[in-house]
């Protein structure tokens, strides 16, 4: 290409530079430019449409009152938040969504660690069979594994308690019936459906740790818990923030679980945001649309703070990452 | 056995084995974990063959008795999982049509090239990058509504083909950004256009970005839940598998062994696919962390 490029001067100067436009060749620019505005266009439109419109869109929704699609959409201000604010229910799906969130991601982080490191050892025999079997509730559909958990943990006839009858416990368990117990089962269920993936985020990671490092460390005779402690764990520290918050935002989608596990019930214990929100715009006899907009207007300033925190760990993970290196 | 043998080779492999005793014991342990692991399914395989009854008076032996495949014919036919099967078949493979060509071609444009408001779209797309589905769902069916495509799978498709999936972009934009600049420069010179670069070059050198893109995409329309379900609350033929599964529950809820045969015929395309492609799925979700 350069010795062409040498070669041939005027044919240099025609070429486009991608990425320094150039002052001189306007049409060629302009025909471009173009281009680049058509590969744009299906983009701006569709994420226009059904992400940024939907976006902005809430926020007048949330200031007026309106009972299903086809009735007059009325303007009262602040009042839905008011309403919302002063809702019990509302407070309930948020301490339930952050409960559910302290439950399952410090769970799914910290088991996943532990089973990614064993996993990732050369000498374990028969490793890439475990990791398919561990990963495998990842790609089945949540909403199907909700139904099929909700047979799995039932009471009377569902295998769970008929296993704990063998072993001698008379009363079947009611796990998805009792308001204490059904947050606890859903978390577990939802622990386990989504392991896999933070496992092979944590996978990921530790491929980037130098095997001569750990074998460096083994020569001098550290122990197994000093190696972790002094050299695993300070390289996976970029890790784990970007792990973390990857994990924390995951926990705001648990509506597929919840929803067909429990619908929320009993009682409202396993009402997440996103149920909550989805009770009064649909699932309610007269859709209270105004309303459950300014829940979800709610709800997505909540994420957006986690989003925030989401940029600053990027930042704070590679500043991390340069000091370590 | 081996230890009768006084050969030092032998020894030494004997002493091999006693090293390894810790890892077959982790081993062991991971077996167990991995059955309780599996359960869950083996447990849908077998009450799929079971009789209705036989699921229901418990117990917890996995054999059934007798096979009932009947279940699956129910399952399929009258419960409507041939129909449900087809919609989400359909809806799948729009959405990862329009998710892989309108990502790829924004990636290409936003990773190579430097224009006026390029660095503010960048901005925008990474301000969504986590948009959960209840924020956005009210808009999104009044909008489908007022464009006529509510209570309709096209309504689905460009729903789902229109969530943000703006890590996708990113992950186009990231790949394309790295190619060399003499590859275009090359085919520019020999009299190709913006066009016939993409289309020719580029676009052939990120299969597998494609590959990941479209895999994830797969997995996660095949899987989603809460939007097919919104759009087809009047349209019960529209129902995709995931909706389907709920619904049969709401309607026939003493048929377990029905249930569990419409489980059987939702997850297996899916887990089958996995199977298949796994290390596209284990690539592309540790892409997240990597970058």
């Amino acid at each position: 290409m350069a010795k062409s490029t040498l070669a041939d001067p005027p044919v240099m100067t025609s070429t486009a530079e991608p990425l320094r436009p150039a002052p001189v060749r306007g049409v060629h620019l302009r025909r471009r430019n173009l281009w680049i505005w058509a590969f744009l266009m299906p983009t701006v439109v569709l994420y226009g449409l059904y992400t940024i419109y939907p976006i902005v869109a809430s926020y007048w929704y949330s200031l007026v009152e309106w009972n299903g699609f086809e009735s007059e959409q009325r303007f009262v201000g602040i009042s839905n938040y008011e309403a919302v604010l002063a809702d019990p229910g509302f407070w309930n799906s948020v301490w339930v969504t952050v409960v559910f969130m302290l439950l399952v991601a410090p769970a799914r982080i910290i088991l996943s660690l532990l089973l990614a490191i064993v996993l990732n050892s050369p000498k374990l025999p028969f490793a890439a069979l475990f990791r398919t079997v561990y990963f495998l509730p990842v790609v089945t559909t949540t909403a199907i594994v909700g139904v099929v958990m909700q047979f799995v943990f039932d009471p009377a006839s569902g295998p769970v308690n008929a296993a704990l009858q063998t072993l001698g416990q008379s009363r079947g368990i009611n796990f998805l019936g009792e308001s204490g117990l059904a947050l606890l089962t859903v978390s577990a269920v939802y622990v386990w459906k989504f392991f896999g993936i933070t496992m092979i985020y944590w996978l990921a990671a530790l491929q980037t740790i130098p095997r001569d490092l750990l074998e460096a460390a083994k020569i001098d005779g550290a122990s197994a818990v000093q190696t972790f402690r002094h050299i695993t764990l300070p390289l996976l520290m970029p890790f784990l923030i970007i792990i973390t918050v990857l994990t924390v935002e995951d926990t705001f989608r648990a509506f597929d679980l919840m929803q067909t596990m429990t619908g929320g019930g009993p009682f409202f214990s396993t009402e997440v945001i996103e149920i909550y929100i989805y009770r009064w715009a649909f699932a309610a006899s007269i859709p209270q649309l105004g309303f459950a907009s300014a829940a979800a207007v709610l709800f997505g300033l909540f994420v957006m703070v986690f989003g925030f925190f989401q940029l600053w760990a990027v930042y704070a993970a590679r500043r991390l990452r340069v000091e370590t290196r | 056995m081996i230890a009768t043998h006084p050969a030092p080779r032998r020894a030494s492999s004997l002493r091999d084995l006693f090293r390894r005793v810790p890892w077959w014991g982790t081993v062991l342990l991971l077996t167990l974990l991995a059955l309780l692991w599996i359960y869950p399914f083996v447990w849908m395989v077998s009450a799929s063959l079971k009789s209705s009854t036989e699921v229901f008076s418990g117990g917890v032996s996995l054999w059934p008795e007798v096979f009932v495949w009947e279940n699956y014919a129910r399952a399929w036919d009258d419960a409507g999982f041939g129909r449900y099967m087809l919609n989400t078949v359909i809806v799948t493979v729009a959405t990862v049509v329009i998710v892989v060509v309108r990502c790829a071609l924004c990636g290409y444009v936003l990773g190579r090239y430097r224009f006026p408001g390029s660095r503010l779209i960048v901005g925008i797309l990474v301000a969504t990058l986590f948009v959960p589905t209840g924020y956005t769902i009210i808009p999104i069916v009044k909008l489908s509504m007022e464009l006529g495509v509510l209570n309709s799978l096209t309504g689905m498709i460009l729903a789902l083909g229109g969530a943000a999936n703006v890590s996708f972009i990113l992950i186009y934009a990231g790949y394309f950004r790295q190619l060399p600049k003499e590859l275009e420069e090359a085919a520019i010179m020999d009299g190709a256009g913006f066009l016939r670069v993409f289309w020719t070059i580029m676009l052939p050198l990120s299969m597998p970005v494609t590959a990941t893109v479209a895999l994830l995409t797969f997995l996660a329309t095949w899987n989603a839940f809460f939007l097919p379900l919104v759009f087809s609350f009047s349209r019960p033929e529209l129902r995709t598998l995931s909706v389907g599964m709920q619904a049969f529950v709401g309607e026939n809820a003493t048929d377990w062994s029905g249930m569990a045969a419409a489980g059987v015929i939702s997850i297996v395309p899916i887990v089958a696919l996995f199977l298949f492609l796994q290390r596209y799925f284990v690539e592309g979700i540790a892409g997240a962390v990597k970058s």
